[in-house]
C-alpha cells in the first residue's frame, strides 16, 4: 500500500514536471541549462564582484554563459517592471538589496518557486518560508572617512555628530531612490532619530551620490572627507586596495541589509537560471563574497577573515521589509524634497 | 516616402499631444491636470529656472569666447591657425556627456586635479579653504556645456566674417579708425546675425543636453528640465506628466530656430560686396602671445586636461593617488576581459550606428534628389520634414517615441529598432544638409547634357550625378555614425539591458563611481570617432566639385 502511494506520488510530480517544466522543477538540470547556453543576471552587487563571479561560473560550466546587468537596486527594480510590463523577457536571476522588492515580485507572481542547494541550511529569517526568495548576501549600512582628513581625535561616533558645523561640504551620501542599501539605512535613520534628522542634515551641503558602491569610493579618493551611508563591503574592498579609509559603526546602531536573490518564473532561459541560483549560493561563492567581496553571508560554514569586527560585536538595526514597503514611495519622496534628485 | 518621413516625425510627436492631454489611467479622459502640475508645482518650476538661466549663460559665455576667437581666426595673422582650428574640431567632436565625466575627475571641489595642483601651489588644504573650482554646480554645467558648444558659435561667426569682405573694414582703417574702432563698429554689426544665430544655438544645445546636467547637477542636489523628465520614467512611468514637460522645451526650439533661421536669412545684406578681393590680415605684432591666451584657456579646458585626464585616469588605481606605484593596466582588462557589458554595448552601438548612417544617408539622399530636382509634387514638404526634426530635442523624441511604440499594433521598446528610429530620426536633418550641399554643387546642366546624348534619367543619375556627390555621401554617412555612437539624451529613455549602448553603459559606471573602466571607454569612444573624422578628412580633401 504505501509503495502504491509513493509511486503515485512519483507518477503525479512527473506529470507535473512535464506540464510545467519551469515551475514544478526542484534541481538545476545541467544539460538543460547547457542546451540554454546563457543566463542573466540582474543584480546590484558592485560590478567587479559580479563579474568574477560570473567569471567564476563560465569556467564551471564553460557551455553557458552569464550576463551581468549591474545597477543600482532601485534601477534594478524598475528595469524588471518596465521589462514586464512592456513583454519584455530578459531577466533570469534577480538581486537587490531592497528586500520589498521581494515581497512585491513575489505578490505578483513573478518569482520562481525554487530553493537552490543548500538555501534549506540557512536560518530562517533569512529567507521565505515558501521558498520563492532567500538572503543572498548582507551588508551593514556603514558610515566611514578618510584618515588622511578627518584626525583621529575628530572622528564622528555616530549619525549625530555629523551635524556639526564643521562637517559642512564634507559629507557624501547615497540616494534611497537608487540604491536599496541607502533606502533601508535611510528607513532606518527615520525609524531611530526621525525625519527631522535628516532634515537638518540636509542643510549641511552634502554630496548627494547615487549608489552606496559610490561614497565609499568617494571618500577614498578625497573628494569628502565622511560618508554617511556605504556598504561596507565597499569600505574593505577600499581598505583591501590600501585606500586611507576606515569604517565606523556609528554608535545609534548600523543597519543591517539583506540582499536576496530570486529566480524569475517567466526567466528564458529557467534550467540556466536554476543552475546559477544553485552556483551563487555554493559555499565557494559565499566564501569568495565575504573574503574578497567584503559581504556578510548567512549561510551556515562560511567564515569571516581574520581582522574584520564580527557581527555579534556590532550593533545592528535589523532590516524590516514588511515594515518598510508601505513607506517606500513616501521615503523617496521626502528624501527627494530635502536632498533632491530622483523625484 | 513622404508618407514613411511623416509617420517617423508626425506619430511620435501627436503622442507626445495627445498623452498631455489624458489622464494616466483608464478611463482616459481630456484633461489639463498634467500643465497645471508643471506650473504649480515647485519640483518642476525650479527645474525649469534653473535650465533657462544656465541655457542664457551658456549661450553668453560661448559668445564672449568664440566671437573674439573667430575674429582673431578670420581676421588677424594669428599663428598656428590651422592647429587651433583642428583643435576646435576635436571639442565639437567630443561628446559633452564625456567632458562631463572628466572634469568631474578634474573639477571636483577636493579631490578633482585642478583643484589638488591649487591647493599645491597655493598650501592651502581640501575642505579648510575653498576649492577653486566646484564642478558639482550649476555654474559647472555652465563651464562644461559651454565648453563643448563654443564650437558652433565660432564656426558661424567664423564662416560669416569669412564671407564678408573686409572692403567695409579697410575703409574704416583708410578713414584713421584704429583696429579696435573698426571691429566695434564695422565688423561686429556686420558679424550680430551670426552672433545672435550661435547664441540662440548655444542655448538650445544646452537647454536640451541631458549628460552633463545628469553627471554635475544630481550630486549637487540640483534638477534641470531633462533630468527631470529622466526622473518621470522611473517606475512607474509617469507618462502625463513627462509629456506634458516635454512640450515646452519643444515649443521654445521651434520658436528660436525660426528667429535664427530669420537673422541668418537677413544676413544677405551685408554681403552686397560681391567678390571680394581676399580678406586683409590685422598684423597683431607684439600682442601675438596676448591673442593666444584665449584660444590656449579654452582649448586647456575642452581638450587637453580631458583627455589627458581620461588618460591618467585609465592607467591608474586610484586618479586622487599619486603615481608612484599607482600604474595598472587591471582597468582595460576589466573592459576588455571582464565586463560582460562591454561586447552587447559595442555591438549594438556599432549595429545603431551602421543601420542609422546607412538608412540615414540613403534616406537623405533620395529625399535631397527628388526635392532639390524638383522631381515630384510636393517636393517642398519633403525637404521641411527632412529638416523638422531639427527643431525637437533628443529626450523629446524619446519621449515622444516611447509613447508611440509601448502601444499596440507596433510594439518596439526594447527592440534596437526604437533606438534605430531616434537617431535615424534625429540624424536626418544633418544627413539632408550634407547631401542637399553636395547635390547643390553639381548643376543638373550636367544630366541634361547626358540625356540629351540619349540616356535614361536612371543612367544620367548613376553615371555622371553619382560619382560626383559620392564623397559627400560617404561623409554623410560618417557624420551619422558619430552623432549616432555618441548618443544619450535619447537613449537614457529608450535602452533596455539588452539594448544598452556604450554610451548608457557609461552612465551606469558613473553611478557607482568606477572611473577607471569609464575612462577605458571614454578613450575607446574618442579614438573611433577621431578615425572616423580622419576618415572624412581624406574623402572631403578629394571631394570633386
Amino acid at each position: 500500500m504505501k509503495t502504491h502511494w509513493k509511486m503515485t506520488l512519483t507518477a503525479l510530480a512527473v506529470a507535473m514536471a512535464a506540464a510545467a517544466p519551469a515551475a514544478a522543477q526542484d534541481k538545476a538540470d545541467v544539460a538543460a541549462a547547457e542546451k540554454e547556453g546563457k543566463v542573466v543576471w540582474y543584480a546590484s552587487v558592485d560590478v567587479k564582484v559580479a563579474e568574477a563571479i560570473a567569471e567564476d561560473f563560465r569556467k564551471a560550466h564553460p557551455k553557458i554563459d552569464v550576463e551581468v546587468e549591474r545597477s543600482g537596486s532601485e534601477r534594478v527594480y524598475q528595469r524588471v517592471n518596465q521589462e514586464h510590463q512592456s513583454g519584455i523577457k530578459h531577466a533570469d536571476v534577480v538581486n537587490t538589496s531592497d528586500s520589498t522588492h521581494f515581497i512585491t515580485w513575489k505578490k505578483k507572481g513573478m518569482l520562481a518557486k525554487y530553493v537552490p542547494a543548500g538555501v534549506d541550511k540557512i536560518d530562517k529569517d533569512y529567507r521565505d518560508p515558501e521558498g520563492y526568495y532567500a538572503t543572498w548576501r548582507a551588508t551593514l549600512c556603514v558610515m566611514g572617512y578618510n584618515t588622511n582628513i578627518v584626525p583621529p581625535n575628530q572622528v564622528p561616533k555616530g549619525y549625530k555628530d555629523l551635524l556639526d558645523p564643521k562637517w559642512k561640504g564634507k559629507l557624501t551620501k547615497a540616494h534611497p531612490s537608487y540604491s536599496g542599501t541607502s533606502l533601508t539605512g535611510t528607513y532606518a535613520i527615520t525609524k531611530v532619530l526621525g525625519w527631522d534628522y535628516l532634515e537638518k542634515l540636509s542643510k549641511q551641503n552634502v554630496q548627494q551620490l547615487q549608489s552606496t558602491t559610490a561614497t565609499p569610493k568617494s571618500i577614498a579618493s578625497g573628494e569628502r572627507a565622511v560618508m554617511v551611508d556605504g556598504n561596507e563591503y565597499n569600505m574593505f574592498i577600499e581598505i583591501n586596495k590600501k585606500s586611507p579609509v576606515k569604517v565606523i559603526y556609528p554608535v545609534e546602531g548600523t543597519p543591517f541589509v539583506s540582499s536576496p536573490v530570486a529566480v524569475f518564473s517567466d526567466a528564458p532561459h529557467p534550467h540556466a537560471a536554476r543552475l546559477f541560483a544553485d552556483f551563487l549560493f555554493s559555499q565557494k561563492v559565499q566564501q569568495y563574497l565575504v573574503d574578497k567581496g567584503g559581504l556578510r553571508s548567512v549561510v551556515p560554514g562560511v567564515k569571516d577573515p581574520e581582522g574584520r569586527t564580527p557581527l555579534s560585536q556590532i550593533k545592528v538595526i535589523p532590516d524590516d521589509p514588511e515594515g518598510m514597503l508601505p513607506h517606500v514611495e513616501e521615503i523617496k519622496k521626502k528624501y527627494a524634497a530635502l536632498f533632491g534628485g530622483g523625484k | 516616402m513622404a508618407l514613411a518621413l511623416a509617420i517617423l516625425v508626425l506619430l511620435p510627436l501627436g503622442w507626445l499631444a495627445a498623452t498631455s492631454l489624458t489622464t494616466d489611467n483608464a478611463p482616459r479622459e481630456l484633461t489639463f491636470r498634467h500643465y497645471h502640475q508643471l506650473f504649480v508645482d515647485r519640483s518642476f518650476l525650479e527645474p525649469f529656472w534653473v535650465t533657462l538661466w544656465t541655457s542664457v549663460a551658456v549661450g553668453l559665455l560661448c559668445v564672449a569666447f568664440a566671437a573674439p576667437m573667430a575674429w582673431l581666426v578670420s581676421r588677424t595673422d594669428l599663428p598656428a591657425k590651422r592647429l587651433l582650428r583642428m583643435m576646435i574640431l576635436a571639442s565639437f567632436a567630443t561628446p559633452p556627456f564625456l567632458g562631463a565625466f572628466a572634469w568631474v575627475l578634474l573639477g571636483g571641489p577636493n579631490a578633482g586635479l585642478v583643484n589638488h595642483w591649487y591647493y599645491w601651489i597655493t598650501g592651502f588644504k581640501p575642505f579648510e579653504a575653498e576649492s577653486l573650482v566646484n564642478i558639482f554646480s550649476a555654474w559647472g554645467i555652465v563651464f562644461v556645456t559651454a565648453l563643448y558648444t563654443f564650437p558652433y558659435v565660432f564656426t558661424f561667426v567664423a564662416t560669416s566674417l569669412d564671407h564678408i569682405p573686409s572692403d567695409l573694414e579697410e575703409a574704416s582703417a583708410i578713414l584713421g579708425a584704429p583696429a579696435w574702432r573698426t571691429a566695434i563698429d564695422v565688423t561686429l554689426p556686420l558679424a550680430l546675425p551670426a552672433l545672435l544665430a550661435g547664441f540662440l544655438v548655444a542655448f538650445l544645445q544646452s537647454m536640451t543636453l541631458f549628460g552633463p546636467a545628469a553627471i554635475l547637477a544630481l550630486p549637487a542636489s540640483i534638477d534641470t528640465m531633462t533630468t527631470r523628465i529622466w526622473s518621470l520614467f522611473q517606475f512607474p512611468p509617469k507618462l502625463g506628466l513627462a509629456a506634458a514637460a516635454s512640450l515646452p522645451l519643444l515649443l521654445i526650439t521651434v520658436v528660436l530656430l525660426r528667429a535664427q533661421a530669420r537673422i541668418m536669412g537677413r544676413r544677405g545684406f551685408s554681403v552686397l560686396g560681391g567678390k571680394s578681393t581676399g580678406q586683409r590680415l590685422l598684423r597683431l605684432g607684439v600682442w601675438k602671445p596676448v591673442a593666444l591666451l584665449p584660444f590656449a584657456f579654452v582649448l586647456s579646458c575642452s581638450v587637453l586636461l580631458p583627455y589627458g585626464v581620461l588618460a591618467w585616469t585609465a592607467f591608474v588605481k586610484n586618479y586622487s593617488a599619486p603615481a608612484a606605484g599607482n600604474f595598472t593596466f587591471d582597468n582595460w582588462k576589466f573592459v576588455f576581459l571582464e565586463f560582460s557589458q562591454t561586447r552587447l554595448a559595442l555591438t549594438n552601438t556599432f549595429l545603431l550606428g551602421v543601420s542609422a548612417a546607412t538608412a540615414g544617408t540613403l534616406l537623405a539622399t533620395t529625399i535631397g534628389y527628388l526635392s532639390l530636382r524638383k522631381l515630384v509634387w510636393g517636393h517642398r514638404w519633403l525637404s521641411f520634414l527632412a529638416t523638422a526634426p531639427v527643431a525637437i530635442p533628443g529626450i523629446v523624441l524619446a519621449v515622444g517615441l516611447f509613447l508611440a511604440y509601448t502601444h499596440a499594433p507596433l510594439v518596439l521598446y526594447g527592440t534596437l529598432t526604437i533606438i534605430f528610429l531616434a537617431y535615424l530620426t534625429k540624424e536626418m536633418p544633418v544627413g539632408y544638409q550634407q547631401v542637399a550641399s553636395s547635390l547643390k554643387s553639381v548643376h543638373p546642366e550636367l544630366e541634361d547634357a547626358s540625356r540629351i546624348f540619349g540616356a535614361t534619367r536612371l543612367r544620367a543619375l548613376v553615371d555622371v550625378t553619382a560619382p560626383l556627390i559620392r564623397n559627400g555621401v560617404i561623409a554623410t554617412w560618417m557624420f551619422i555614425f558619430i552623432g549616432s555612437i555618441r548618443e544619450l539624451s535619447a537613449t537614457i529613455l529608450l535602452f533596455t539591458a539588452r539594448t544598452k549602448t556604450v554610451s548608457v553603459t557609461m552612465f551606469d559606471l558613473r553611478e557607482s563611481n568606477d572611473w577607471g573602466p569609464i575612462a577605458v571607454l571614454s578613450l575607446t569612444m574618442l579614438a573611433i570617432t577621431f578615425a572616423m573624422i580622419l576618415a572624412i578628412n581624406f574623402f572631403n580633401d578629394r571631394r570633386v566639385t
